[in-house]
């Protein structure tokens, strides 16, 4: 077959040079937008308002900073107690009800936590229905008070243990059993061999769970408003909407981001020494250590416990309130908050979702050191809590704002008004969570595919079309699964930033709470709940099956 | 038809290829040998197109396609490429997979070329299955399948059978040659398995360090290594202390070798060496013979019973060792004595390496 003679083939200056640069074009303003934030909410340091700063320091910091360090300690505690124990029983035990626990201990993901914090607020109040049925059948007239310290830290460790379960629970299911055994072979007790074998080499699982954990305590706001347990959260929200004070805010919203890094800081180390721990895990056996008698019964138990107290009361109060009210609340204005949550969810998911496979396919195409940098930074917003980033990003819109109504002549609010702050929030809170899918998902197609369809003729957009696309169509279905609902369960950045009249269901409950309506908040919760369900479905799948 | 002409490549400071030379002619089947690490996934990669080239030239049909400033991107060199995970298309059949490269043509003419295809791999049974519902060899088959579909100019084969099992590795080999040669490809292939290659290729280069440390026929390699790395690293052998006592003969401790190829020795010539030079000579297992009579013994030192044949590590008087095939009638416990005799073909002699420097087997 003849083949003309190859002319020169086009310099690579000029190609090479434009073809490196089109990532950069699509990645830098998505690193740019999760930046943003920080750089405003830190800024206010740099500049501090002497007036706001002392009156911050004298009225709100000294409760903000004892509240925040209590819970962090408290959940801390709890979420690692109940998360590891339940791990270990789960991955490496037998037990009767064993199968059952293992998924069902991951279904108070499905709940968001401000929704078991006001069910149990509202079971334990004077009013409430247990408090009345132990007043009048027992004659008991006083409980321990839920609307404390303890309260909260209860609420939270029962609300967030999930993380550190699932991470641990891979980890010990990785070490596999034969490690016990050569360490019991050496001498060791189980007991001894759990505590100087399993522990220590699940601990960079288990410390990357508990760092999620506290994330997400420190960036909560709806359970520590439900409680009136002020913390950085609910102060940055007071200062705004109360006070009108946006630099009082900002302040506040900086400092909290000092301690949520630390935090983040953390889980990422834990993160790049997990790699480790799971490689072994090709010469790990299945096989579990059978309980039987009083031990079997206390592992019944105790997961009985916690998935009572943690779901399946939370749950059961919910939809029984909400049978209640259903018929007097039902209306209209529902289905209105059903489809602001929805759409704003779907959009979100949407440009999240796109966002990520921009992110990651750039980072396909140039896996250099500084696109990877890159990538990393713009999804560190996991990190940053929904109240920071709605200031953060409330700031420089509204002065984008006043320069366009001073030098372009717009009438009254042009973007703030609108949904770009809340959606641009979204972006950068939620970035991580699509990312992570799509990006595992393209690292699972090897490179050589890549080139077999290029020596085939096949590259650029057509290849992204015929290849990529298809073969990473579940890794993105459930990125943008997880992202939706994360953004129905997401409080404070809706609260704090949707347009007028743009309620949905998260803010009905919020309302409802704060008002102390546990049972008209229950017909929204329920539906959040539903919800909720369809990724820890996912995730139970998934992490079956990665083991079996 | 593929020449590469002195290729040279370095990463950082790390030269991965220096001077790398060689020819395919039409029809014709090459193979990279070596250990990994040596340069020859690299050289292929640079043939591909996927890594751009440093210095040298790459022409394929005689036009370049890839010089120190100018390169034609892999998709427009018409090359068939087989990867070591095959790197099917899991979301396409067989069918999709071997058709994925015929894009440009009329539907008509696609489905003919893939029956045709699928019919030379033997696979028209499984055309509407998928990659993982397949079985290692025939996913093999798929790939070879896809690679050839769009008739490249060329075929690169990067460690094909690795991912088989032994037995599954070496018919597969056979086949795929049959195929090769029955279509008249021109194939380079890269491997570090040296059975592989003398299975499929006509021609071999061996690599180290980046360099083709021999080019030629598996026979060649063999017979004739040209220096002690092919030596050692093609088959089995010992290198023997020798002396040489005339432009023809080399005596070792065995006796006197008789008939030394002036060619054969270190690629150049014994008598450079000089009368008195003292060399190794190579002795491969089958230039041993086993014989109850000969006056010369030697102790079993180890043993390694495969099935036909017992290999045995001789220990010489002197203290040094030699490899013997025996048919494995003949059962020696170790530390027996047994009657050995030599039977050289030709000599291969390389000058002893200085006291300090590494010595011993090969």
């Amino acid at each position: 077959m003849p083949w003309p003679l190859i002319a020169a083939a086009p310099p690579r200056g000029g190609s090479r040079l434009s073809a490196a640069l089109a990532p950069w074009l699509a990645v830098l303003p998505i690193a740019l937008i999760s930046v943003i934030p920080v750089l405003v909410v830190v800024s206010s340091l740099v500049n501090p308002d002497r007036e706001t700063w002392d009156h911050l320091w004298q009225y709100e910091l000294p409760e903000v900073l004892g509240n925040s360090f209590w819970l962090v300690l408290g959940v801390g505690l709890g979420v690692t107690v109940l998360g590891v124990s339940l791990a270990w029983l789960t991955a490496t035990c037998h037990f009767p009800g064993r199968a059952f626990f293992n998924w069902a201990l991951l279904l108070p993901l499905a709940l968001p936590a401000y929704v078991t914090a006001f069910v149990w607020l509202g079971l334990l109040d004077f009013s409430g229905p247990l408090a009345t049925w132990l007043r009048e059948t027992h004659g008991i007239l006083r409980l321990p008070p839920i609307r404390s310290r303890g309260g909260v830290i209860l609420v939270m460790s029962l609300a967030f243990y999930p993380y550190v379960y699932l991470t641990a629970r891979v980890a010990f299911q990785g070490q596999g059993r034969r490690l016990m055994e050569a360490a019991q072979s050496l001498g060791l007790s189980r007991q001894a061999a759990f505590w100087r074998v399993a522990l220590p080499m699940a601990r960079p699982g288990i410390v990357a769970g508990l760092m999620l954990a506290l994330m997400e305590t420190l960036a909560d706001f709806g359970t520590v408003a439900v409680f009136n347990y002020n913390t950085f959260t609910t102060s940055i929200y007071k200062a705004w909407f109360s006070l009108f004070s946006l630099p009082a805010a900002s302040q506040l919203a900086s400092l909290l981001i000092f301690f949520v890094l630390i935090v983040a800081l953390l889980e990422y180390q834990s993160r790049a020494r997990r790699s480790y721990a799971v490689s072994t895990r090709a010469a790990s056996t299945p096989g579990r250590i059978r309980l039987r008698g009083w031990r079997a019964a206390l592992a019944l138990a105790w997961c009985g416990v916690v998935f009572t107290l943690a779901f399946a009361l939370p749950a059961g109060q919910i939809l029984a309130w909400a049978a209640g009210v259903w018929a007097a609340d039902f209306d209209a204005r529902y289905l209105q908050f059903a489809w602001h949550s929805l759409l704003l969810s779907g959009l979100g998911a949407l440009l999240v979702g796109g966002l990520a496979m921009t992110l990651a396919y750039a980072q396909r195409l140039h896996p250099t050191p500084a696109m990877r940098v890159t990538a990393r930074l713009s999804t560190l917003g996991y990190a940053l809590p929904g109240a920071v980033l709605a200031v953060g990003f409330f700031i420089p819109v509204a002065w984008l704002d006043n320069l366009l109504i001073d030098h372009l002549g717009f009438a009254g609010q042009t973007l703030g008004g609108t949904l770009v702050v809340m959606l641009l929030a979204y972006c950068t809170r939620f970035l991580a969570v699509s990312f992570g899918p799509v990006e595992s998902g393209l690292t699972r197609v090897s490179r050589s595919v890549d080139e077999a369809a290029q020596s085939l003729g096949v590259v650029g957009a057509r290849r992204l079309w015929r290849i990529h696309l298809p073969m990473l169509r579940v890794s993105m279905l459930s990125a943008a699964a997880l992202t939706f609902v994360d953004l129905m369960k997401e409080l404070p950045i809706t609260l704090m930033t949707r347009p007028f009249g743009w309620d949905t269901l998260a803010v009905r409950v919020f309302e409802m709470t704060s008002e102390g309506e546990w049972e008209r908040a229950a017909l929204p919760a329920a539906a959040i709940a539903l919800v909720g369900l369809l990724p820890v479905v996912f995730l139970m799948r998934n992490t079956e099956h990665a083991h079996t | 038809m593929l020449t590469l002409e002195n290729v040279a490549q370095a990463y950082g400071r790390k030269q991965v290829l220096q001077n790398v030379s060689f020819e395919l002619a039409a029809g014709e089947i090459g193979c990279l040998l070596g250990p990994s690490g040596c340069g020859k996934t690299t050289a292929l990669r640079l043939v591909a197109g996927f890594e751009s080239l440093q210095s040298g030239r790459i022409l394929l049909d005689g036009g370049q396609v890839a010089g120190p400033d100018q390169a034609l991107p892999p998709e427009r060199r018409r090359l068939g490429l087989v990867f070591q995970d095959y790197a099917l298309f899991p979301h396409l059949s067989v069918t999709g997979n071997i058709g994925f490269g015929l894009g440009s043509l009329p539907r008509r003419e696609r489905e003919a070329r893939v029956d045709e295809m699928l019919r030379l791999v033997g696979l028209s049974q499984e055309a509407r299955q998928y990659p993982h519902q397949l079985s290692g060899g025939q996913q093999q088959r798929v790939a070879l399948a896809r690679a050839l579909a769009p008739r490249p100019r060329l075929l690169l084969l990067d460690e094909p059978f690795s991912n088989l099992d032994v037995e599954l590795r070496e018919k597969l080999s056979i086949e795929v040659r049959d195929i090769l040669k029955h279509e008249g490809i021109t194939a380079l292939l890269v491997t570090h398995d040296q059975h592989e290659a003398f299975a499929m290729a006509d021609q071999v280069g061996v690599m180290h360090a980046g360099v083709i440390q021999q080019w030629g026929t598996p026979y060649d390699l063999y017979h004739r290594p040209r220096n002690r790395f092919v030596a050692g690293f093609i088959g089995q052998g010992v290198l023997l202390p020798g002396v040489v006592r005339s432009a023809h003969q080399v005596q070792v401790e065995l006796g006197m070798l008789q008939g030394v190829d002036a060619a054969e020795c270190d690629g150049g010539s014994c008598l450079t060496f000089g009368i008195g030079t003292e060399v190794e000579v190579l002795i491969r297992p089958d230039d041993i013979l086993h014989d109850d009579d000969s006056p010369l013994q030697a102790e079993v030192e180890r043993r390694a019973f495969r099935g036909a044949e017992f290999l045995y590590t001789l220990r010489l008087p002197s203290g040094a060792r030699v490899l013997t095939q025996v048919s494995s009638h003949h059962d020696h416990a170790i530390g027996e004595k047994i009657g050995i005799r030599l039977d050289v073909g030709h000599v291969v002699a390389f000058r002893r390496p200085p006291p300090d420097a590494p010595r011993g087997r090969a």
